[in-house]
């Protein structure tokens, strides 16, 4: 109601962004190499032709800002597999995030829709993590912003469980179990030195 | 980010910077079909405006309500003020109603400062009196850097009616803080008293003879010129003998425009409006390509969404939590 109504310190703010959580001590458990990343990419932008049955109509959307470089490589591959560059552009939630309140304001990333548009597309949402699915949930709402898809669908490079809410991914990098407690950090060469997925802290 | 946005220096340059680049951001949703985002959803912004104003208001109005606050005016003709309350009683007994800020814009310097210090909700700096307009100098700023780049190392010229300016007060700080180098220029009549020690400490330069700066043997070439109204309304005495030898000494008129232009190309003309065509700006220079005029207009909208957006959007955070009054336990169990 009042934006000094007392919030309780945020203990879940990984569960809404779990990639961009604070940056793990050490270098952790490398659960996926660059190989292995781009091996799933590829399976993935093939399952996505697969169902799409072909690329007509496409519009990936990356949601900064990891989902983003993952939308062009994504993009990139389904290009040289179909011989044809398909629409890819990057979604920002930031202003769509259901836990505004808990925390400190954050400064939102670019949002670019391609010229086509998203109207009567079918649109797939590309993140780095899925988990408890809240990003996808804000994703959805600001797309709906933007116009209205045919359908809508979900890509993930990794799938680490513990949904909050009834979502789930079309294309999935790796399921990868973890524990709450654990820490999942994607790097990709766009950001940081090279691609990996590790896991850091929990008990083992 | 600070509680309130009551002066420019509340803001230092990491928080300008942010500032800037959210609105680049917000530009964004003016563009789309729907502008609306859900992001102030059940927060209260109260427009209350002492003074006239068309671009401050409506675009807080505008900026408030596509990020679907309720955003309700007052003015101090229609409210209670007429009928002798006073300011502190008016803005108490809005805040009563459980608001989340106030948008102030009064004449007296000052104002939004003392209210800050009675209502429990945010306060934003819509123009006090003499004193500052804080969100201009930030439309300003992201003006210029839109047509300009960054404006680290760039020349701004500010001239006009430097006095009776809170649009320049607020420009100076920012510019500033931006890294840019200022010049003033105006008659001496019209020049802020102890510009002299101001200048020094602030490390801008000040001038009378509005040729020799803008294009004299020497002079520093300026990339951005920034024409302040003549405000009459504040003006009591003789400024100025006539309206005409303001426009020779000070005007950007259409001849000027002319050398400018061929002395620089690429420089841009700013004015926070509203103009007085024929004085301070001819037609020509308001409506030449270099003009930035109805860019700020639209800036305003965007960098107004970033301003409460920083403000009102998130977790009462940062070191002004701890220092927080808490609500009275009455606003406290009506929320």
């Amino acid at each position: 109601m009042c934006p000094d109504t007392a919030v309780p310190p945020s203990s879940d703010q990984t569960q809404s962004s779990s990639s961009e959580s604070t940056p793990a001590t050490g270098e952790g458990r490398t659960v996926l190499g660059a190989g292995d990343i781009s091996r799933a990419l590829r399976r993935i932008a093939h399952e996505i032709l697969e169902a799409n049955k072909g690329a007509d109509g496409l519009v990936l959307l990356g949601i900064p800002s990891r989902g983003v470089p993952l939308a062009r490589r994504l993009a990139a591959i389904i290009a040289e597999v179909e011989g044809s560059a398909i629409p890819v552009g990057s979604l920002d939630i930031t202003m769509y995030r259901d836990d505004l309140r808990r925390q400190p304001t954050r400064a939102p990333m670019p949002t670019e829709i391609p010229d086509s548009g998203v109207d009567g597309k079918v649109v797939v949402l590309v993140d780095d993590v899925l988990y408890s699915g809240r990003t996808v949930r804000a994703a959805l709402d600001a797309l709906a912003d933007h116009g209205r898809p045919a359908a809508v669908r979900l890509a993930v490079l990794v799938d680490r469980g513990h949904r909050e809410l009834p979502i789930r991914a079309d294309h999935v990098g790796k399921n990868l179990p973890t524990s709450q407690s654990e820490t999942v950090r994607v790097r990709l060469a766009d950001f940081d030195d090279a691609d990996s997925v590790t896991i850091t802290g929990g008990v083992r | 980010m600070p509680r309130h946005l009551l002066s420019m220096s509340d803001l230092d340059a990491a928080a300008i910077r942010t500032i800037l680049d959210t609105a680049t951001q917000m530009h964004e949703v003016q563009h789309r079909e729907v502008k609306k985002i859900p992001t102030l959803r059940g927060r209260t912004i109260i427009n209350l405006f002492f003074e006239d104003s068309t671009r401050t208001r409506s675009s807080f109005e505008i900026a408030g309500k596509w990020m679907s606050a309720d955003t309700i005016n007052i003015t101090g003709k229609g409210s209670a003020t007429s009928k002798g309350e006073s300011l502190r009683d008016t803005v108490r007994t809005i805040d009563a109603m459980g608001v989340d800020a106030f948008v102030i814009r009064h004449g007296a310097s000052g104002a939004c400062h003392q209210v800050a210090g009675w209502v429990d909700a945010h306060v934003i700096n819509a123009g006090d009196g003499t004193h500052e307009h804080p969100t201009q100098a930030l439309l300003d700023a992201y003006t210029m850097e839109r047509r300009l780049g960054s404006l680290e190392g760039r020349h701004v010229a500010i001239v006009g009616d430097l006095t009776h300016s809170r649009v320049l007060r607020s420009n100076l700080i920012s510019l500033r803080r931006l890294g840019a180098a200022v010049t003033l220029v105006a008659p001496p009549t019209l020049m802020p008293s102890g510009i002299t020690s101001w200048a020094h400490r602030d490390g801008f330069t000040v001038g009378h003879d509005l040729d020799a700066v803008l294009g004299g043997e020497g002079a520093r070439p300026v990339d951005a010129l920034m024409m302040l109204r003549v405000q009459k309304e504040r003006m009591s005495g003789g400024y100025f003998p006539t309206a005409r030898e303001y426009t020779v000494g000070y005007g950007l008129t259409r001849d000027r425009l002319a050398r400018l232009t061929d002395l620089n190309p690429e420089i841009v003309i700013c004015h926070p409006g509203p103009m007085n065509r024929g004085l301070e700006i001819s037609a020509d220079a308001a409506d030449a390509a270099q003009s930035l005029v109805l860019d700020q207009v639209s800036a305003g909208v965007a960098v107004r969404m970033s301003v409460l957006y920083h403000l009102l959007a998130g977790a009462d955070g940062g070191a002004d939590a701890a220092a927080r009054v808490p609500r009275s336990a009455w606003a406290g169990s009506a929320a």
